[in-house]
């Protein structure tokens, strides 16, 4: 689902984000990501979104290169890509469910189609019963399922989360650790970008680990399945 | 807005019923040929009938002179002073209507030069040096008046890319996040462009509704004013075709504004920023 060959990533002539990375995901598997804060976490799940591109190296979506994908081309691509953020970017100007809808309604869903899906997000994140309210009246972790709903109501055989359990409690973060679990095993394949040691030890999952830009555990697809 | 769209199609209309204006006294163009005062009557018909047998001639009057006093005793209302002349001061006038195809700037003077020298002509007058002037200067203000709108339209541009450009500030987390779940350019920017074109509309109205309502309140006292002068000069409205236009006009100039905007400012918001 996602390859990295050989993958450098160099912002300045000095600062050096990724050097020399690989690793490859298949389908269905869910991995962590982890390392200290700057070890290249972030730039890593950048490029897997094309926000950035590569240095050197190739990254493979999907079967697909990114490398020189014509810029018209991101937009499908991220299609295919479910993200979930830190700071879960949800806009408080609407609803819990035109939140959830966003990403079916750039793809032009008729809205009986939009409005079947949302409901059946929000209902895999237990919050069908707020849909009508705004996200500003949720507590963190609601919010933060209204973002993993967000991210994974078109269904994509992808799903980024970075750091998606950073702002809550150790219950509510296991919490969303066993939504992942249980997209993982419908096929999805999840990688979490976390710091959170104790929770990747919990979850006894493989484990990818990155210090200063280097991939120093965790390369080898089978390790740690 | 409406102001800024309203001025120049303002000055259009004015200059085009300035223009009717003078088409209309263009085509009434007359030489008039004043014939020594030794000529006798016999000799102005003869001549009468010469420049009429002319191919360039449409229509010629011959003024006696004897008609003349009597025309000019009751227009100046020197009557009698009048009186008091020996003899009539006024000689045969011949009015001269040239042909619809000498009625350009060079027949007439070509008719000019051939009327003057018959031997029997005093003097020629065309009226046509006043008419050039105005010609001149509606000429000139068209064109001014397209720079003017040149100017103002960039404005239009201007104004609605800025109000664009807050919406597309006020909106930057909605864009960002629609970007991030995979919106195309086009989805993204389709909604201010149709901001654009809404203002446009509601600009294309206002100056409709100034336009429509400062002729109204100017027609009355335009109408007393060329009734002083007995002229027929009238300030036209806009048609159904020309208030279309100008709606459409206005319009394009918002949704162009909106997209100089979009493109300067929305193609700069990367999903890059939050993640």
């Amino acid at each position: 689902m996602i390859e990295f060959r050989q993958v450098t990533k160099r912002y300045d002539s000095d600062h050096t984000a990724l050097r020399q990375v690989n690793f490859a995901l298949d389908r269905g598997e869910l991995a962590f990501l982890t390392g200290h804060s700057g070890a290249g976490k972030s730039t890593l799940l950048k490029l897997v979104m094309v926000m950035e591109r590569p240095s050197a190296g190739e990254v493979v979506v999907g079967g697909q290169l990114l490398n020189r994908l014509p810029r018209r081309q991101i937009p499908y691509i991220r299609r295919h890509i479910g993200v979930v953020f830190q700071n879960h970017q949800l806009l408080f100007d609407r609803t819990v469910f035109d939140n959830v809808a966003m990403p079916l309604e750039v793809t032009g869903a008729s809205p009986s189609d939009i409005g079947r899906r949302v409901r059946a997000a929000l209902d895999k994140v237990g919050l069908l019963s707020k849909e009508k309210m705004n996200p500003m009246q949720l507590s963190g972790g609601e919010q933060q399922r209204v973002g993993i709903a967000r991210a994974v109501v078109n269904k994509p055989p992808l799903l980024l989360a970075d750091e998606p359990t950073g702002n809550l409690d150790p219950e509510l973060s296991a919490d969303i650790m066993n939504l992942f679990g249980q997209f993982s095993q419908v096929g999805v394949t999840v990688l979490i970008a976390t710091h959170d040691i104790a929770l990747v030890n919990e979850m006894n999952r493989r484990t990818l680990t990155l210090d200063h830009g280097r991939l120093v555990a965790g390369g080898s697809p089978l390790m740690g399945v | 807005m409406g102001v800024a769209l309203a001025l120049p199609v303002a000055l259009l209309l004015v200059l085009m019923s300035l223009e009717g204006v003078s088409a209309g006294w263009e085509s009434g163009a007359r030489v008039t040929a004043y014939l020594k005062l030794d000529v006798g009557v016999d000799e102005a018909r003869g001549l009468l009938q010469e420049i009429e047998s002319d191919s360039r001639i449409s229509e010629v009057e011959l003024v006696e002179r004897d008609q003349a006093l009597a025309e000019f005793r009751i227009s100046s209302g020197l009557d009698e002073a009048l009186d008091f002349l020996q003899e009539n001061p006024l000689p045969h006038t011949l009015l001269i209507t040239p042909e619809d195809s000498a009625r350009t700037e060079a027949g007439v003077e070509g008719l000019v030069r051939y009327i003057q020298k018959m031997d029997s002509v005093e003097r020629v007058q065309v009226d046509l040096g006043w008419l050039q002037r105005l010609n001149a200067i509606t000429e000139m203000l068209s064109r001014a008046v397209w720079a003017l709108s040149v100017l103002l339209a960039a404005a239009v541009v201007l104004v609605i890319g800025n109000t664009v450009r807050l919406a597309i500030e006020n909106r930057r987390d909605e864009i960002l996040v629609a970007k991030l779940v995979g919106g195309t350019d086009s989805f993204v920017r389709r909604p201010f462009l149709y901001t654009g074109a809404w203002f446009g509309l509601g600009g294309g109205v206002v100056a409709f509704i100034l336009l429509e309502l400062s002729l109204w309140w100017l027609n009355g006292p335009i109408e007393r004013l060329a009734g002083l002068y007995r002229s027929d000069f009238s300030l036209a409205g806009l048609s159904f075709d020309g208030a279309f236009a100008l709606i459409i006009v206005a319009m394009v100039l918002g949704w162009l504004g909106a997209w100089v905007a979009v493109k300067r400012h929305m193609d700069d918001i990367d999903p890059g920023e939050i993640a």
